[in-house]
């Protein structure tokens, strides 16, 4: 089928520049990294629980949701510098598939994630954290659709923007309030009501309760369902919203 | 014909402050480019050159107007335009980590050719732009004129039967223009058509078959460089008065024999007459007679940049 050949074209070609120039895979584990080595530690007192394991197990579910948040956020740049070195343009002319030049990306997008997520994972373990494999894998499942329906955004605002400089602010001014009303760096369990009513709102937030109740080893939380249901619906939108854009604008 | 156009139009809603407006950057291009021809397409920045080429290459929609491209209607059928014809954007377009190699076999592929034929044609494309002693270099380590000739070979990997190329020499040195020029010929030996876009006239005289110029977002000449220089009818006389050049270009825009009058920058006029040797001793009288000293004075057959100017009213180098 044309559209898979494509994808598979385009993914392969943006992986092979991601091996090649893997700087922005490692700024974006760097973060998370620094969250585990220098504000994991604070968390046992902080939350009042006995061990480091269970702090962890708290913690950790919840800086996976927030790479994969600010992982995929930020993609659009170098679509942007694409757009700028030509290289869409030249693959407009062809007939390959338009939605292909999107799906490629961002599927580039979930593997890079996918590859950082488990790394940050298995950092943890000497750190005590414990999990079970179908439960780690259906965590994965919901960090993948999170880094989809991000890096879908990300790219479908840099084709209208087309600047740097317009998108940054933007980014950043979105992503600071969702990080913090979702509840990673601290449970929002600890939150006054009305925080905990906007954050209700908020389905990063649904994310991580999801991804704490599989860490602890409780797949049939009905947070999980819900979670995976709301952020599928929400990056099927962002898709089919990336998707046209794309269309449009790379007729 | 292989390209033919009938009224194309297309403008865009631009914002200048506050206010917003339309500019009609193409207003009913009509043109016809035969099979196998180098045709050059002339004009000023923001003639409405590129925007034609765009519309042409699948790249924007037009507002109105027909076009046939390689056989299809562009309007109704872009995705199978695309098929047929190789699009090199002026800017370039390669990914600075990869090899020329690389880039080749891809683009190969997105035309939907099989990998084992996408290899065979890359390493034929880097043989006949000799590029092979670097194909499996990254394309940042290039020269201009190297990347150049990379982006052309990616325009034509899918042998196309037309070729548009945005202002392929501009920002390349005398020799590797001239290896360009080279490269270009050898498409048309190859039996495809080539459009090329540039606002070097030397260049369009020395390369092409024939050219069209674009002025406003219209077609104001088209023809071969030879017609459109017979078309100016006569000789160009370029006359240099140290200081007079409006009392001089008053007397002389009187005269009957001169047809046009120009005033140069440099101090001077050019004078568009039918025939130069019989002119001059009349320009000669009508300036002595009026006590105006006179500089050099120079005879010459129209070029394309008289043609240029003639056309439009200024010198392509001063727009």
């Amino acid at each position: 089928m044309k559209l898979l050949r494509d994808t598979w074209l385009i993914f392969q070609r943006q992986i092979l520049l991601v091996i090649r120039n893997p700087v922005w895979v490692v700024i974006g584990i760097v973060q998370p990294l620094y969250f585990l080595f220098l504000f994991g530690p604070l968390l046992k007192p902080a939350l009042g629980v006995s061990t480091n394991a269970e702090a962890y197990r708290i913690f950790i579910p919840g800086l996976l949701v927030m790479l994969a948040m600010f992982g995929s956020m930020f993609v659009g740049f170098g679509l942007i510098a694409e757009l700028r070195a030509g290289v869409i343009e030249r693959s407009r002319v062809t007939p390959v598939s338009r939605l292909a030049l999107m799906l490629g990306r961002s599927l580039r997008d979930v593997v890079t994630l996918f590859f950082q997520a488990a790394l940050i994972t298995l950092l943890a373990i000497p750190f005590g954290l414990t999990v079970q494999l179908g439960d780690l894998m259906l965590a994965f499942l919901l960090l993948g659709l999170i880094g989809l329906m991000l890096s879908a955004l990300s790219n479908a605002l840099a084709l209208k923007l087309r600047s740097e400089d317009a998108l940054a602010p933007l980014m950043n001014g979105v992503a600071q309030p969702i990080l913090l009303l979702s509840g990673i760096l601290l449970p929002l369990a600890l939150a006054p009501m009305w925080l905990q009513r906007v954050a209700d709102w908020n389905p990063f937030a649904w994310g991580v309760d999801a991804s704490r109740a599989l860490f602890a080893g409780d797949p049939g939380n009905s947070a999980v369902w819900k979670a995976l249901l709301i952020i599928a619906v929400l990056a099927a939108v962002s898709l089919g919203w990336a998707a046209r854009s794309f269309a449009r604008s790379v007729r | 014909m292989m390209i033919e156009t009938k009224g194309l139009r297309k403008s865009f809603r631009s914002r200048d402050g506050r206010t917003k407006k339309t500019v009609e950057a193409v207003r009913g291009v009509d043109l016809s480019v035969r099979e196998g021809e180098i045709f050059g397409f002339l004009g000023p920045n923001g003639a409405g050159k590129t925007t034609t080429l765009r519309m042409l290459a699948t790249l924007i929609e037009p507002d109105g107007g027909d076009a046939t491209v390689a056989g299809v209607d562009l309007r109704r059928n872009p995705g199978e335009v695309r098929r047929r014809i190789g699009y090199v954007a002026q800017g370039g377009s390669t990914w600075d980590e990869v090899t020329a190699r690389e880039e080749l076999v891809l683009h190969a592929r997105m035309y939907g050719i099989s990998k084992a034929e996408a290899q065979r044609r890359a390493a034929r494309a880097l043989d006949a732009f000799q590029l092979a002693e670097y194909g499996d270099r990254k394309c940042k380590t290039y020269s201009g004129g190297q990347r150049r000739r990379v982006d052309i070979a990616l325009g034509i990997i899918h042998e196309p039967r037309v070729v548009f190329l945005d202002e392929p020499t501009t920002g390349l040195d005398p020799q590797s223009r001239a290896h360009m020029w080279d490269e270009i010929r050898r498409l048309r030996t190859e039996g495809m058509t080539v459009f090329i876009t540039t606002h070097y006239l030397e260049e369009a005289d020395a390369l092409c078959d024939r050219v069209a110029i674009i002025d406003y977002g219209e077609i104001v000449a088209e023809g071969t460089p030879d017609d459109l220089k017979r078309d100016i009818a006569g000789d160009v006389v370029t006359v240099g008065v140290n200081g007079a050049t409006a009392t001089a270009a008053e007397l002389l825009d009187a005269e009957a024999y001169v047809n046009k009058l120009e005033t140069l920058d440099e101090g001077g006029v050019r004078l568009f007459v039918d025939s130069g040797p019989t002119a001059i001793p009349q320009i000669l009288r009508t300036l002595d007679g009026a006590g105006i000293a006179l500089g050099a004075i120079e005879l010459h057959r129209p070029s394309l940049d008289d043609v240029f100017l003639a056309k439009t009213g200024r010198s392509l180098r001063e727009s």
